[in-house]
């Protein structure tokens, strides 16, 4: 398969409810296959196993009629940048970029529908739309897994539900979560408060590229704590109403600003859109940070004539391997500093 | 003072590593300390295993019936230090320690999500029963007998589906 990584994935549309606040939505479903250790016990003819049924599953026609083309990549096909451009994109997670053994990605043209294949778990299935339509994500998940159960034969128990290597992911296998630009909620210190408090209803809060990562940008995960003893319903329908409860607080505190500190928050603003314009050297983390403040004067229309999608393409493209891929070759961490100034500039004078 | 590591950039982090007691210490940019963040990792999976320690109660419960999985021979304690499982079956295997385990992370221990068609056995078929079962009762307190009946009817249909699967196993 020819792997296009430059293609902007579908989550980057920047469109859709809640799109001010709300960047993306995700539903991971894990499942493993019966009579196969996890992937964690298995050897190399397992793991090689467990790819063929998947790539043979997913030519079945009925997985065609339910969700369109899917094609498979194998990891060992991939160099170390390309396989680092995967994660940048929110396709594939750190650990299976990173892992040793027969590893492969399912992905759709549109990058809406990713598999990761022994990772965890024997397949973890991922759908990503852009803005807050986790019921949407959901739907088009249920479809691919309904038709991807008719071609193999998942591991599930009565009581405990989808068995899962971890058994934190018991039950549903569920992981559902939306990406949220919070920047007013940290500029008035309401962050950590307002975060704390969702723990109290059964969500997590992560940074951008999930556990133990910090919120860059402003950026934050949430996503839900429990996988066993609810319907996927109620833990989706849950986590959409606590997004659009946080997205409320956000929207509350900006106008809070835009009333009382209307000349520091265009300020803000404006110098940040300066800098970014101007600069020659970019660290990623001052790029990130700059970039929040864009993407905030753009979501409370301060700035017009720049469009969300812009931003999320540029989040992608500002980040590590994805600039020493356009580049063409690896680069030193400052040369990576001007090269990101350089992209940046080019994209936003565009 | 420039980074130790990259020379790049200011250092604005101060790093002291002891490894076999010889202690170096590291002036870092904030790229690089992350970027060698790695060794201090923390494992959610390990962190929920190891919760089980802490419960006096259950220790002393625990039964030491079956300690092994008889599919994979993954032992408890394995699974007790990695976080991970190892195939579908120490579900069943490791049951008597897993069980408490899994009712305390996830608050409950039975399925209320999907069923799978082909894997989900006659779980689908029972799941319809406690579907009909609450609509026939709120049908009687709205005094709706004929629709009732109809319910009832259904209810026996797929009850008997059930039985016959189950004298055929």
């Amino acid at each position: 398969m020819s792997l296009n990584l430059e293609r902007s994935s579908k989550w980057m549309e920047g469109s859709g409810p809640q799109a001010d606040i709300v960047i993306s939505s995700r539903i991971r479903l894990a499942r493993n296959l019966k009579g196969m250790p996890f992937p964690n016990l298995m050897n190399e003819a397992q793991e090689v196993k467990v790819i063929r049924q998947v790539s043979q599953a997913i030519r079945a026609p009925g997985v065609f009629q339910a969700v369109g083309e899917l094609k498979l990549q194998t990891l060992r096909e991939l160099s170390p940048v390309e396989r680092q451009i995967l994660v940048e994109k929110h396709l594939i997670s750190p650990d299976l970029a990173e892992g040793k053994g027969e590893k492969a990605v399912v992905l759709r043209d549109d990058e809406a529908i990713s598999i990761m294949v022994n990772e965890e778990d024997h397949l973890r299935l991922q759908c990503l739309l852009p803005a807050l339509m986790l019921h949407e994500a959901w739907r088009l998940a249920d479809a691919a897994d309904d038709a991807l159960e008719n071609e193999l034969d998942f591991a599930f128990d009565q009581e405990r539900g989808y068995l899962t290597a971890c058994p934190t992911n018991v039950g549903t296998g569920l992981r559902a979560s939306t990406m949220l630009h919070l920047p007013a909620l940290v500029l008035t210190k309401q962050a950590g408060q307002v975060l704390t408090a969702l723990t109290k209803v059964g969500v997590t809060v992560r940074g951008l590229y999930g556990e133990g990562t910090e919120a860059q940008g402003n950026i934050f995960q949430v996503s839900n704590q429990i996988t066993l003893g609810r319907s996927e319903e109620e833990i989706i329908n849950n986590l959409s109403a606590v997004t659009v409860r946080l997205a409320d607080q956000e929207r509350e505190a900006r106008e809070l600003l835009r009333k009382q500190n209307r000349w520091q928050l265009e300020d803000r603003v404006g110098r940040a859109y300066g800098v970014l314009t101007n600069a020659r050297v970019l660290s990623s983390q001052e790029a990130l940070q700059l970039l929040s403040d864009v993407r905030l004067g753009v979501e409370m229309k301060i700035l017009r004539g720049i469009d969300q999608r812009l931003i999320n393409q540029l989040m992608v493209r500002i980040q590590p391997a994805y600039l020493q891929f356009t580049a063409g070759k690896e680069m030193t961490p400052f040369e990576r500093d001007v090269r990101r100034a350089a992209m940046v500039r080019e994209f936003l004078a565009g | 003072m420039l980074c130790e590591r990259c020379q790049e950039r200011p250092a604005s982090v101060h790093v002291t590593r002891i490894i076999n007691g010889d202690k170096t210490e590291l002036y870092l940019c904030q790229e690089c300390a992350r970027e060698m963040q790695p060794q201090l990792n923390f494992s959610i999976p390990k962190f929920l295993a190891g919760l089980l320690d802490y419960d006096p109660g259950l220790e002393v419960k625990a039964p030491p019936a079956v300690e092994r999985c008889r599919e994979c021979g993954l032992s408890y304690e394995q699974f007790h230090q990695t976080g991970r499982l190892g195939c579908p079956d120490c579900y069943h295997y490791l049951a008597a320690r897993l069980d408490p385990l899994i009712r305390r992370i996830q608050g409950s221990s039975q399925h209320r999500g999907k069923v799978p068609r082909r894997a989900g056995g006659n779980l689908r078929v029972r799941r319809e029963i406690e579907k009909l079962r609450a609509q026939l009762q709120r049908l009687v307190e709205q005094e709706e007998f004929e629709k009732a009946a109809q319910v009832r009817d259904r209810i026996r249909d797929l009850e008997n589906r059930l039985g016959e699967q189950g004298v055929g196993q």
